[in-house]
């Protein structure tokens, strides 16, 4: 029995064990000089584990008398997981060496923190829910205040820290009042208890799961950390915050209120289109205002979270697929443009003032190019993939007869179209400024081409994740 | 062999509009000139071998979507024939005149504009040849549409100066109303016969005749309806009054232009319209004389407003908007045939008083006034004498009561007794005293331009010139047909029955008997049709009055359409009287422009009320200026400034601009960056859910 459930989670028991091996190593040899190494191998054996996730499984298995399940669902949260997880850290190398903030712990907290996503997205258990997403949260933490010596990082580390914990409680107490009235900790045990006329309890336990879920995956009016924290973190460690926890917070969110809740999927419905309505607008008007990349990409990450919260209101199996669909397609966009916003600097240290792209596309016109093209897949113009992204969604939410989201979703994308072709405008038609060094390393370049050249041949057929998202909604969704 | 002549200016036009570059102005010149004769040589092997049985040359399937089956094709009869060697004789001639006449341009100084131009002229023949061959409706609305586009840029091809950017935007609006009628005429036989093709149109319309159509809140007879609306699309296009303001303006294109599109072949599509629809009309009786009310109306109108116009080209434009108007007389009294045969005279004799003007303006260094003209007969005798052939022509001279004379005399001569036997006795008097003012301003042009002493600018005068042979050539095989194409094609188009029918390819009753055809038609049709067929047994060559089925021949006379004999029989004074008119509009215009030359100033000043109203074209611009444009302007400046300007970038410059970043500002200061801020929003946020849950579904 033990050791089917050992063979269950294997994949994260390598992972831990890696990593606590790594930091054992690392901290009685070389220390630092492992780093660019540690990175590496830590990113290659993400890339190790992402085959061997999405190769070998099949089916539904479920480990620990239903604290862990492993099904098609959670295999491609953790495939988009671990493979962005890998693309961030190592893009991110380049930058952290010449900062001199390549220390060995980097690699190792981004493993732990994968560890954390990986269980969140498998949870079948409140438990493991739980440690899961502290797992997670206790890593990203010291990795957001990596550089001890800047007073914003430091700060970001902290106001990360502090709310952080403020939603962990509000979630600790949605998860103890639903095991009040529910009387289990595991989802399927919940599902049942809340299958018809739910007690309002449980209701209340719902309202403060999701509002911990919410604030993991910056969605109004859980998001005012997500600014501060994004522009005081070190841009690799921002990089890493938009994309892979983002994904496997959403994966959680989707496996808590479709396993415990799918019974009364009407109830928390309204609550997530209300929360994706006030991101998307949030998300567009506030991104206006801001000059600073980071913050700005806080605010679109916002915004496109709320498009993803669209699918998952839907209630459907077309919206789950929808959701993960538009994941992918976020995380892949994500790590395009931060490899560019990596890139960015002036005489040696960093801009994110997005003034000083004035001209660009003079100096650099292929980066220029690889930009415009990212820039436009955020605001979701067509024919590039964001545009399909957001079609996903609009369509589920149309089909599940929620088209006023839809429009709301409609108008957002318009307003938050402005700052993404600002960008655009600024490279293009801007007045001459100071100008900005994007030097970049072979790693950073191939992942904005790459990122940039998937936005304009993924029209074709997606790259095939289509089939392989809905078979993923299935196995949630039944 | 028809579809090389098709599609020989079209490629022509794709070669020298896209590839000049490639190959060189010269070679574009030479390239189109030499397909354009090509296709004229065609073209006549084709009239002359064509036995007037219909053929349809189907080119590619071209819709088929519902009902609406239709190919692109050729269809090939006698009209098609007509309008084939008109078309490609005088655009091959005037691709060859243009050689010379654009040589040189003032316009364009050092820039390239021969190849565009020629590139041009193709491609408007190709169009204007899509429009005659076609076998459907929306086929000829194609090329319809395409000698509209070509027109456009025509005009519009001086495109530095705005005078001409101001006609070709006119002549393409004007149009617009006229092309909206056609438009809905199709639309409607579409509705009606659920065809767009000839053959099923021409069959259905007896029925057309019987049917009711409601439209604009009343029901009307569905022939007379339709074929009104065919005909204001062919008032647009042919200029007849009340659409005929942008033909004067037109002049504003290089003058081959104005030869080949503004009086030979485009503005006589109208009247090829009224007679390739002629089974339509003859079943629209009240269209019919409508068409005749207004070509009658324009044939006056458009001569006394010539009579007092300066400008050269304007004289001819009038001249061409008024014997447009004669030609709608011809079909709309019922014989089509003579419409066709005036309208084929008047390509060759008008096209050639064009060239000649055009030879003319470039002898004089493009001075266009004609009180600036004066003697001119010894600087330009070759230009001189064809323009003497054209204006004989145009005028009517030759010998009454024979078929000896220039072409108008016998195709005009036509008309005249034709509108007397249609019994419209305001058609024929109309006419007539248009014939008198034709003859007046055609030789008072002549009188101002190459006789009495020289006026205007002596340095021009010295340095006028005869024009190089490529464009005294064309004048000289125009005159050929100014002069013999009346007393050639008389028997064919205006003879007796049998040679006109077997000219059309009209078959004879029998073939219609057996046909069946009787079964479904109207009484009065079955009737007629016995009628007729008793009179074939008894007596076939008695009148040689034949009836057969619409659509059988190129050209369909009903029945009852007897004018074409009652033409024949006119009484001889009705006969003599274009010719009287003719010599009084002579002698008038020899005695004010010859003898007494003092006198028309004297007149005018005597007369100044009239003369202005002649002069400004009886106001119709001025006119139509007050009731249509100033209002339409008047709209548009409302919805632009106020609906464009105020509500609509008002609002979205008010959203984009003020209450967006309304919300960017509140945003921004709710981002305070103290975490008890951040806090209490997450608390406001569970609150505010859980408020929702409470009230919402969670209370039961």
């Amino acid at each position: 029995m033990i050791s089917a459930d050992i063979q269950t989670v294997l994949p994260e028991i390598v992972l831990a064990v890696y990593a606590m091996l790594a930091l054992i190593g690392a901290v009685y040899t070389t220390k630092d000089k492992a780093a660019p190494f540690l990175t590496w191998a830590t990113a290659g054996l993400f890339v190790v584990l992402a085959g061997w996730i999405g190769m070998n499984g099949s089916g539904v298995t479920v480990a620990f008398d239903g604290a862990f399940v492993d099904d098609a669902f959670s295999r491609f949260a953790k495939v988009t997981i671990l493979l962005s997880a890998a693309a961030v850290l190592v893009m991110g190398q380049d930058y952290m060496a010449r900062r001199g903030l390549l220390r060995f712990e980097y690699p190792i907290l981004i493993a732990l923190a994968a560890v954390g996503m990986m269980v969140m997205v498998s949870a079948g258990d409140l438990m493991a829910l739980y440690m899961g997403l502290e797992l997670q949260s206790l890593s990203l933490y010291v990795v957001a205040s990596l550089r001890r010596d800047s007073v914003k990082s430091t700060e970001a580390g902290l106001k990360y820290f502090v709310l952080g914990a403020l939603s962990s409680g509000l979630l600790l107490y949605g998860a103890s009042l639903t095991y009040g009235f529910a009387g289990t900790t595991l989802f399927s045990g919940i599902i049942e208890a809340a299958s018809h006329e739910p007690s309002l309890g449980l209701l209340f336990g719902l309202v403060f799961l999701i509002s911990g879920f919410a604030f993991k995956v910056s969605a109004a009016p859980f998001h005012m950390w997500t600014p501060d924290v994004y522009e005081g973190s070190p841009t690799p460690v921002t990089a890493f915050f938009a994309t892979a926890p983002k994904v496997a917070a959403m994966g959680l969110f989707a496996r808590v209120v479709w396993d415990a809740f799918g019974g009364v999927s009407g109830e928390w419905q309204q609550i997530v289109a209300f929360l994706s309505v006030v991101s998307m607008f949030l998300g567009a008007v506030a991104a206006i205002g801001q000059t600073n990349i980071k913050r700005l990409m806080a605010y679109s990450s916002i915004a496109h979270m709320g498009f993803a919260l669209m699918g998952l209101a839907a209630g459907s199996v077309l919206g789950v697929q929808a959701m993960l669909i538009y994941m992918a397609i976020y995380v892949t966009m994500n790590i395009g443009t931060f490899a560019f916003i990596l890139s960015m600097e002036k005489d040696g240290r960093p801009v994110t003032d997005i003034a000083a792209l004035n001209q660009y596309s003079k100096r650099e016109p292929l980066k220029a190019l690889a930009m415009l093209v990212l820039m436009f897949s955020l605001a979701g113009v067509p024919p590039m993939v964001g545009f399909f992204g957001k079609l996903y969604v609009l369509r589920a939410a149309v089909d599940a007869g929620m088209a006023w989201l839809a429009v709301a979703g409609v108008i957002a994308s318009v307003i938050g179209a402005f700052y993404y072709l600002r960008i655009v405008f600024y490279m293009y038609f801007g007045s001459d400024g100071d100008g900005v060094d994007t030097r970049m390393s072979p790693v950073g370049w191939t992942m904005l081409m790459g990122s940039a050249l998937i936005m304009v041949v993924g029209v074709v057929n997606l790259f095939g994740i289509e089939p392989l998202a809905a078979a993923a909604a299935g196995s949630l969704v039944n | 062999m028809e579809t090389t002549i098709l599609f020989a200016p079209l490629v022509g036009a794709i070669i020298a509009g896209f590839g000049w570059r490639m190959i060189g102005e010269t070679a574009a010149q030479w390239l189109t000139t030499g397909l354009l004769f090509l296709a004229a040589i065609l073209s006549w092997v084709v009239f002359l071998g064509h036995d007037g049985t219909t053929q349809h040359i189907e080119i590619l399937r071209w819709i088929q979507s519902g009902a609406l089956d239709t190919s692109w094709g050729i269809r090939l009869d006698r009209l098609t024939a007509i309008m084939l060697i008109v078309i490609t004789t005088v655009s091959a001639l005037v691709h060859l005149y243009s050689m010379g006449y654009m040589a040189h341009d003032d316009n364009f100084e050092g820039a390239n504009y021969k190849a565009r131009f020629f590139a041009y002229l193709s491609f408007f023949t190709f169009a204007m040849l899509m429009l005659v061959t076609s076998d459907n409706l929306v086929q000829m609305f194609f090329g319809w549409e395409g000698v509209g586009v070509a027109s456009y840029l025509l005009i519009g091809f001086y495109y530095k100066k705005p005078s001409a950017n101001a006609a070709a935007i006119k002549a393409f609006v004007v149009n617009r109303v006229g092309d909206f009628g056609f438009a809905l005429g199709i639309f409607g036989l579409f509705f009606l016969t659920d065809s767009i093709n000839f053959d099923v149109i021409f069959a259905e319309a007896p029925h057309l005749a019987e049917t009711q159509l409601h439209f604009l809140w009343t029901d009307w007879n569905a022939a007379n309806l339709l074929a009104f609306l065919l005909f204001v699309g062919a008032m647009g296009k042919s200029a007849q009054l009340f659409l005929h303001t942008w033909l004067p303006d037109a002049m504003e294109g290089p003058t081959p232009v104005s030869a080949l599109i503004h009086a030979a072949t485009m503005v006589t599509a109208g009247v090829f319209l009224v007679c390739r629809m002629s089974p339509l009309y003859e079943f629209a009786p009240e269209a019919k004389q409508f068409i005749v009310f207004i070509g009658a109306s324009t044939a006056f109108f458009a001569a006394t407003v010539g009579l007092v116009q300066n400008d050269i080209k304007r004289v001819i434009a009038y001249s061409t908007c008024s014997q447009l108007g004669y030609m709608f007389v011809a079909a709309g009294v019922g014989v089509y045939s003579v419409a066709m045969f005036h309208l084929l005279t008047h390509a060759f004799f008008k096209a050639m008083l064009f060239l000649g003007a055009g030879s003319v303006i470039h002898g004089m260094h493009h001075e266009q006034d004609m009180r600036n003209y004066g003697g001119l007969r010894k600087k330009l005798p070759l230009t001189f004498w064809a323009m003497l052939i054209g204006t004989l022509a145009i005028t009517g001279v030759g010998i009454p009561l024979t078929t000896i004379g220039f072409a108008g005399f016998l195709s005009k001569d036509a008309i005249i007794e034709s509108a007397y036997a249609g019994g419209t006795a305001y058609a024929f008097w109309l006419l007539v005293v248009a014939a008198a003012m034709t003859s007046f301003y055609s030789w008072r042009l002549m009188f101002l331009t190459f006789w009495g002493t020289p006026r205007g600018d002596k340095h021009t005068h010295d340095h006028a010139h005869e024009s190089p042979a490529v464009m005294t050539a064309p004048l000289g095989v125009l005159a050929i047909g100014a002069i013999f194409s009346g007393m050639v094609f008389y028997g064919p188009f205006f003879g007796d029955h049998d040679q006109v029918n077997k000219f059309f390819g009209i078959t004879h009753e029998e073939t219609v008997a057996d046909a069946g055809h009787g079964e479904d038609a109207a009484a009065d049709d079955h009737a007629a049709a016995t009628a007729t067929e008793e009179g074939d047994h008894a007596a076939p060559a008695a009148d040689g009055h034949a009836v057969a089925a619409p659509g059988q021949g190129a050209i369909y006379m009903a029945a009852d359409n007897h004018v074409m004999d009652d033409a024949h029989h006119a009484p001889k004074w009705v006969k003599v009287s274009p010719f009287v008119a003719m010599i009084l509009g002579f002698a008038l215009s020899w005695i004010m422009y010859i003898w007494r030359p003092e006198w028309p100033a004297k007149l005018a000043e005597q007369q100044r009320p009239l003369y202005n109203f002649l002069l400004n074209k009886w106001y119709f611009d001025e006119l139509y200026d007050a009731i249509f444009v100033k209002p339409a302007k008047a709209l548009g400046r409302i919805l632009w400034k106020v609906g464009d300007g105020k509500i609509i970038d008002g609002a979205i410059n008010g959203l984009a601009m003020g209450i967006v970043p309304f919300f960017t500002r509140l945003a921004g200061r709710a981002q305070s960056g103290y975490v008890f801020t951040y806090a209490f929003a997450m608390v406001l946020g569970i609150v505010a859910i859980l408020t929702w849950v409470v009230l919402t579904g969670g209370a039961n």
